[in-house]
């Protein structure tokens, strides 16, 4: 795996480029669907239901067997045995069985009905296209209106409560300035560019799955569960992983029908979602329907805020987000309610998109926020400082660190709120938006080791990803950071079930959890180095650099070389282990990263085209790992915004059960026209309450508040409110001509 | 025998002519550079040089390039050296998954291509374009989901304007 291209040592923080960068842009990096296995790799192309919440009560393969290089046609009749989906109960949901092609039940629209495997892909397409079925279903049962959603979720994604309160919430609300405000934010899709793909081969004794996954060790306890093997005998690896965004949390259909097909004709088999069945196959994010009601007194104080989420649920997967939580944690007021219901649908699987929760409850609240700053007729920056909660809102918790308010001054000086000037003539307007973002921080539990040879190479294993988020290079960094070693001498070795456990890539928890885990496993090695050369035990920490071991400085510095150092021990390597998991401040504390959000657009009132002009961010996320890799991960969040603001919308087959636009030419994201000019900075610094490195969660704080400040924006420029989430030129051209 | 040139050297062409120089690509030579990110031609993923133009391989039949001479990412450099957008693209921090770079970098060679030979984009329709305006329209046929468009336009100025990239 990548070592670094630094013959120095890098530091924590250091804008250094990425060391898995070189095989990158050589096309080197090696994705989950390109390894090769001694057999020649077979390709599996399945069919998908063609409606859900029904019944398969035909499925005819006879044409589909009979086509040339064809090796085997799974369906329910003949595909290995598993364990009933969803089971066991009391695995996580990315631990649980995914089984496929066991019975008649169709669980969505999309769901496979038959794999076919044959020698070539074009082979395999062909005959696929061959195979019929029928399914028998009533139609769906959707979601329609918000009164629909009765069922109270067990949990919210994140751990929230599905309810929570403080104060007289009628009460408070019980003032002229009450805002009643509907918003609706569609289904929405991850879309990583990279298609879900695994090959598997199952040797006899052991299976192995190449797979794009972002979390390995629930993976491995997915397929254990789904094809009843023991977990020792299957191995995962996903070393390069082409975007994930939540989609890849856990393991889908290519995974499961790859190893079906590999198990059943003892040959490597490869199945990749071809990009319109990852809408179906893949999660997407449910849409929503956020009731919000706000009051203010006259000198613009928030006296209530009221939030009602209502979202589909999918059937047999219990997940649900909690849009409201950053009505809960943001501002202050005399009385808040946030609420959460849902309806178990026939529906493909509702789970993580990036920023569960706060990605679609920002775009809503931030709006509503706006909406109640104009009423009061106070400038939106000042109504929002006015207003920002110094300690948890509802609990009164205090917060590790907070910078919220520091990051609003920031951005405005620097985005020129205060100058802002609109030199409209003719039919284009320009506006100005603002929006804050509140993103909560976590450390999951995970594990690594690293191993030091006698030539002073130091290696990292632990079975955490990189999906683009940088944990190669961060994790060199830790390293390289620790022993003063210089960077080229450090090999990360990520994406492999064998290496100890770790958080796996989500929620933000990535790399603070990873990271604090290598950290921990250096210093463990450093001991050992240190009793070596008998030093105090009091003295932890060791340099390893020029094939040395350097302890303290001065005249107290000791130097051991690592040949000699080896040859007396007589090892061949040392090895450190390292763990972290929650700590008391994590019960103690709030843990937030914050950021403030700041948009100019132009509104063509003719078309109704929005075209972003610049947005700018300010973040406070403690320590910075990378300052390369963090501004480009928060810019990416600040990208999507402006997608989920403007663009993205997976239209309901309401007949069917599944969704409309299965493609990106109709399923629209930011293209790179699309995106203005785009800025990020930071408020440095360290939370040593969130980690002992002090950095906390980045990969979903740019999405939080970015779309509400281009809605903003677009309000600002042409006084228009579009509620309904993406503002495409129709919905703005349809408000303008209410509007006049 | 019909033969492709790839990178500079000669293949037979496929017998099956269901396949695309994509699938060719990835299941007769092993040349992964190329992504499928989506099989229509719409995320420009597997964006490669045929002829001097760039193309989506997966709209691409391979029988119909008889002759032809292609570049993939695997191409685009010498052995020994990086091709300076390939630099700027590590500088510039212009991915982060990785998987849209090769059709981002070979679009984005053949693009400064186009701008050197003054060929028109849908931008020229407008009054007052900017060139940074241009330089987004014609890279937004490669979608990038981690959104790194800012920088991959930073990697494309520092090549045009000629910089040492270090």
């Amino acid at each position: 795996m990548p070592a670094s291209q630094y013959d120095q040592v890098t530091k924590i923080g250091d804008a250094t480029d990425r060391i898995d960068g070189p095989l990158k842009v050589q096309g080197k990096a090696r994705y989950a669907g390109e390894f090769e296995f001694d057999a020649p790799t077979l390709v599996g192309v399945y069919v998908g239901a063609a409606r859900s919440g029904g019944t398969l009560t035909k499925v005819n393969t006879d044409k589909a067997e009979s086509q040339p290089g064809v090796k085997a046609v799974l369906t329910y009749h003949n595909a290995p045995e598993q364990r009933p989906f969803a089971e066991p109960e009391d695995a996580m949901r990315f631990g649980q069985s995914r089984a496929v092609l066991q019975d008649t039940k169709i669980r969505y629209a999309g769901f496979p009905v038959a794999l076919v495997v044959a020698e070539t892909l074009e082979q395999a397409r062909y005959a696929a296209s061959l195979i019929t079925h029928t399914v028998e279903s009533d139609g769906p049962e959707l979601l329609e209106n918000a009164d629909e959603a009765q069922v109270t979720p067990a949990s919210l994604d994140g751990g929230f409560e599905p309810d929570a309160t403080c104060g007289n919430i009628e009460q408070a609300l019980n003032n002229t300035t009450r805002l009643d405000m509907t918003y609706h934010t569609p289904n929405q899709i991850s879309a990583a560019m990279e298609p879900h793909t695994t090959i598997a081969y199952y040797d006899g004794d052991i299976l192995h799955v190449h797979t794009s996954v972002q979390i390995l060790a629930s993976a491995v306890t997915c397929l254990a569960n789904t094809l009843k093997l023991p977990e020792d005998k299957i191995r995962i690896k996903s070393l390069f992983v082409g975007g994930g965004f939540g989609s890849k949390l856990g393991l889908h259909n290519d995974a499961v029908l790859a190893c079906l097909g590999a198990i059943h004709l003892k040959q490597p088999v490869k199945v990749a979602l071809h990009r319109r069945q990852v809408f179906h196959s893949a999660p997407h994010r449910g849409f929503s329907i956020q009731k919000i009601s706000l009051s203010a007194d006259n000198a613009g104080h928030i006296n209530g805020i009221s939030h009602h989420s209502a979202m589909p649920m999918a059937q047999d997967y219990a997940f649900a987000e909690a849009t409201g939580a950053v009505a809960r944690i943001t501002y202050k007021a005399d009385a808040i309610e946030s609420r959460h219901r849902v309806k178990v649908v026939d529906s493909p699987m509702i789970d993580s998109v990036r920023a569960p929760g706060d990605a679609i409850g920002s775009l809503a609240f931030e709006s509503a926020i706006d909406e109640l700053a104009l009423h009061c007729k106070i400038d939106p920056v000042e109504f929002r400082l006015n207003n920002i909660a110094p300690a948890h809102p509802i609990t009164g918790k205090p917060f590790s660190t907070h910078h919220l308010a520091e990051c609003l001054k920031k951005g405005a000086e620097e985005f020129g709120w205060a100058n802002r000037t609109k030199n409209d003539n003719g039919p284009v307007k320009t506006g100005y938006g603002v929006a804050l973002a509140m993103r909560m921080n976590m450390i999951v539990p995970s594990a690594a080791k690293v191993t030091l040879d006698s030539d002073g190479q130091i290696a990292v294993f632990t079975d955490m990803t990189d999906i683009g988020t940088g944990t190669y290079t961060i994790l060199s960094q830790v390293v390289s950071d620790f022993f003063n070693t210089p960077a080229n001498a450090i090999t990360i070795n990520l994406g492999d079930s064998t290496s100890p456990a770790s958080c796996g890539s989500g929620g933000s928890f990535g790399a603070s959890s990873s990271a604090t885990s290598v950290r921990n496993a250096c210093e463990k090695l450093s001991r050992q180095l240190c009793e070596k050369m008998g030093l105090a035990r009091g003295s932890h920490q060791v340099a390893v650099h020029d094939g040395k071991v350097i302890a303290g400085e001065g005249d107290t510095q000791q130097v051991c070389t690592l040949s000699d150092l080896f040859k007396d021990s007589g090892v061949s390597e040392l090895e450190g282990h390292g763990e972290v998991e929650p700590g008391e401040s994590h019960d103690e504390y709030e843990q937030y990263s914050c950021g403030a959000h700041f948009a100019e657009v132009t509104v063509d009132t003719i078309t109704g085209e929005v075209r972003i002009k610049r947005q700018h961010g300010v973040f406070s996320a403690g320590q910075i790992l990378n300052h390369k890799t963090a501004t480009s991960q928060l810019q990416g969040g600040m990208v999507w915004g402006a997608s989920y603001a403007l663009l993205e919308d997976l239209q309901r087959d309401k007949h069917h059960g599944g969704f409309v636009n299965c493609d990106l030419a109709e399923y629209h994201f930011a293209v790179n026209r699309d995106i203005g000019d785009i800025k990020v900075t930071f408020i440095e610094e360290p939370d040593y309450k969130a980690c002992k490195l002090g950095s906390k969660g980045i990969g979903e704080l740019g999405i939080t508040g970015a779309g509400a400040a281009i809605a903003n924006a677009i309000s600002d420029a042409v006084g228009i409110r579009v509620r309904e989430f993406p503002i495409t030129p129709d919905k703005v051209v349809n408000a303008l001509t209410k509007q006049s | 025998m019909a033969t492709i040139t790839i990178n500079g050297q000669e293949y037979p062409l496929p017998d099956d002519p269901r396949t695309t120089l994509l699938d060719f690509l990835h299941q007769h030579l092993k040349l992964f550079g190329a992504k499928k990110g989506c099989d229509h031609g719409q995320c420009g993923a597997c964006t490669v040089v045929v002829d001097n133009e760039r193309m989506n391989a997966c709209l691409l039949l391979a029988f119909q390039l008889e002759g032809k001479s292609v570049t993939t990412i695997e191409g685009i450099a010498s052995e020994e050296e990086l091709h300076p957008l390939q630099k700027a693209f590590v500088k510039c921090d212009a991915f982060q998954c990785g998987f849209c770079t090769s059709g981002q970098i070979c679009s984005g060679v053949s693009m400064m291509n186009e701008l050197q030979e003054n060929n028109p984009s849908t931008v020229w329709f407008e009054p007052n374009y900017s060139e940074q305006e241009d330089i987004k329209e014609r890279m937004s046929g490669n979608l990038c989901r981690c959104g790194a468009y800012a920088n991959i336009i930073d990697a494309v100025n520092i090549v045009r304007q000629d910089k040492e990239v270090s």
